[in-house]
């Protein structure tokens, strides 16, 4: 196409913003706990995608390998009567809550114990104790769900807020533009919140969109938002604090348009590099330098003397719970057949 | 007492739900200026306030996402499309969103929507402001279509979309709106309850039929009295799941079955009813082939001798029902 607007520069280009993160004034401990979430959901993808190179899990899995900050850092400043949708590559989300690993495990393999009953798969997790309240594989599905949920909160007076997550594929789909209008007009406490990893399932975004920044629609539809480094925990944590804060005061909807990569493909385990126009093992090689973990842990090193001893020690916790949460999800039944009409209608099958 | 008509009846449905539930609302396109939709909206917004009776911009995928969200969140929202042929762009939401979740999440969330599309024929507005989809609906798992034929069920039927526990199509006819009867009290209805009843008996031939098709099949039945020939009218009224039970007993009852619907033959509600007396009415039952009463296979047409052309009448059916007497 001709005139492409690269708006975002080097938050596009993967020689920048390789560095230790600026861990502002932010207390270690709490940054420690966000290695620790972002770790969390590595290692459980890690073991998802082992589950399916296997043959154990048949069903579509989404990885987000690489884009963990997001996530930890919007969740941040969430607390469990908050309502987070999400879409296909949800995990992240639904870990970055706290919800229960052995839950996550259970229901990519099917089973009865899964956060959806073993009837939802990876695509389907919920876990609404913590405030995840759903993810469809529908590419932009959600977003007006939780607009609707939005409007529950506000409906409710508790200060609550829901938030979406989706990708820039996502930002195709006209239903954003009509949630985004609707959020505003209705001045709704709703957190859009837009990984752009700048790929949809294998066309990169120079060959999508006329701009590789996302954000333009929030500004269209006059919607607060923050274009940020998606790689930088803190530097999400800070643009959500602001946006969930003005949400809950009653200043209406927000909008994050998080700058990230993933670095499996679109599905399952692989990294893909064959698939898509663009995708190489250089472009691959580039991102991975901006590492969202790597660079809170030099970070924390550099400046706030935490040793790897304790990063290690953190990690092996993670893995033996992860470890854990297979065991569990692999022990675990299949669901009874009579599910398949019992949960149809609420009286059971009709 | 004085009659209440279908139109009104569907605004006391909404006055009832709302006073009785604080988590009901309205929301949709034409709220604050309710003459899209008749009388059956008037004053809701006064009455109730803009904050539960919500108009909304131009966007029936958003507005009926944004339901759903509300549903699964502790809500009995009522989502209005003023013409059913606007709600196909809400399908997503309806199809794969507002019927699913509850299977999709292990039976652990309720999305309680009520979404009420109004069906708008005739009147020269032609192919997109006229379609009856209740088929397309009545097709899916997990969503309930729910089509009144008459003022009380429009009123009752409204009550036991706002208050089901799984997501409802609430289907009316404008064509009906004038039809008026002396209603009981409002009270709670259980939407499970809602099954197929008998609105005309009768024992040489059953009509079946849903929302304005049932007017039709009573005309019908007035004029085939005149010919000597008795017909049962089965008004089906829950279209999903329909329960079969008084459809076969009827049939094989009298032995005739003719099935009249608004929509079209293929794939359609009376294929569905034909469909089930061939499985469930034994062949030595059966003194005619079974038969059916559509559209033809076209869109709606907008010049008034082709709408005349294109839509059946009373006469339309009893020429029906007279061939399977030879």
């Amino acid at each position: 196409m001709k005139g492409f607007q690269n708006a975002l520069g080097a938050l596009a280009d993967p020689k920048e913003l390789t560095g230790a993160l600026d861990l502002k004034n932010l207390p270690t401990d709490w940054l420690v706990d966000k290695y620790r979430d972002m770790m969390t959901i590595r290692r459980a993808e890690e073991a998802v995608a082992g589950l399916v190179r296997s043959g154990e899990a048949k069903a579509p899995c989404h990885l987000g390998i690489g884009q963990e900050a997001v996530a930890v850092g919007v969740s941040a400043h969430l607390n469990a009567g908050d309502k987070v949708y999400s879409g296909h590559r949800g995990h992240s989300h639904y870990l970055a809550l706290h919800a229960p690993l052995d839950g996550m495990m259970a229901e990519v393999l099917g089973k009865a114990t899964g956060a959806s009953g073993g009837m939802g798969g990876s695509m389907h997790l919920f876990a609404p104790e913590v405030g995840f309240h759903g993810s469809v594989p529908i590419v932009g599905a959600t977003i007006p769900i939780a607009v609707g949920a939005g409007l529950a909160c506000k409906m409710d007076g508790k200060g609550q807020v829901a938030v979406a997550y989706f990708g820039d594929g996502a930002c195709e789909e006209g239903v954003v533009h009509e949630s985004l209008n609707l959020a505003r007009v209705l001045d709704l406490p709703v957190l859009f919140v837009c990984e752009n990893n700048l790929y949809s399932s294998h066309l990169d975004i120079h060959l999508r969109q006329p701009s590789n920044s996302v954000a333009r629609f929030a500004e269209a539809h006059r919607v607060d938002h923050r274009v940020i480094d998606g790689n930088d925990v803190v530097a999400v944590s800070e643009a959500a604090a602001d946006l969930i804060a003005n949400a809950r005061a009653g200043k209406g909807p927000g909008f994050i348009e998080a700058v990230t990569f993933r670095w499996l493909g679109h599905v399952g385990p692989n990294e893909d590099i064959d698939v898509g126009v663009r995708r190489s093992p250089g472009e691959l090689t580039a991102w991975k330098r901006r590492d969202p973990v790597r660079r809170l842990t030099d970070a924390l090193s550099a400046s706030r003397g935490v040793g790897q001893d304790r990063f290690a020690g953190i990690d092996a916790e993670i893995v033996r719970a992860v470890d854990e949460a297979v065991a569990f999800a692999r022990a675990s039944a299949y669901p009874e057949d009579r599910v398949l009409l019992d949960y149809v209608y609420a009286g059971g099958a009709a | 007492m004085s009659a209440v008509s279908y139109a009104d009846a569907i605004r006391h449905g909404f006055e009832y739900a709302m006073e009785r539930d604080p988590k009901c609302f309205a929301i949709g396109q034409g709220l604050w200026s309710p003459w899209y939709v008749g009388n059956s909206m008037r004053d809701l917004d006064r009455r109730f306030g803009k904050e539960r009776v919500i108009d909304t911009p131009v966007s029936e995928l958003a507005t009926t996402g944004a339901a759903v969200g509300a549903a699964l969140n502790g809500y009995h929202p009522i989502v209005v499309h003023p013409r059913m042929d606007f709600m196909i762009l809400a399908a997503d939401q309806i199809v794969n969103q507002a019927a699913k979740w509850r299977h999709m999440l292990g039976g652990k969330v309720s999305p309680t929507i009520a979404i009420r599309g109004i069906v708008n024929r005739g009147g020269e507005q032609g192919a997109q402001h006229s379609q009856a989809l209740h088929s397309w609906y009545a097709h899916v798992p997990g969503l309930r279509v729910l089509m009144p034929a008459t003022a009380a069920d429009a009123r009752d039927m409204l009550i036991a979309a706002a208050q089901s526990p799984d997501p409802v199509m609430y289907i009316d006819d404008r064509w009906c709106y004038e039809l008026a009867e002396e209603l009981a009290p409002a009270a709670d209805i259980d939407v499970a309850a809602i099954r197929p009843m008998v609105r005309r008996e009768g024992g040489d031939v059953t009509i079946a039929a849903a929302s304005y098709s049932v007017t039709l099949a009573l005309k019908a039945a007035d004029l085939l009295a005149g010919d000597g020939i008795e017909a049962e009218v089965v008004d089906i009224r829950q279209v999903n799941p329909l329960d079969p039970t008084l459809v076969l007993e009827s049939a094989a009852r009298t032995g005739r079955f003719v099935a009249v619907d608004g929509g079209w033959s293929t794939c359609g509600l009376a294929a569905e009813l034909l469909a089930l007396v061939a499985e469930g009415v034994a062949p030595s039952r059966l003194k005619a082939p079974l038969a059916r009463v559509t559209l033809p296979a076209a869109p709606a047409p907008t010049s008034k001798p082709l709408e005349a052309a294109y839509y059946p009448t009373a006469e339309t059916v009893r020429q029906r029902v007279l061939k399977l007497f030879g």
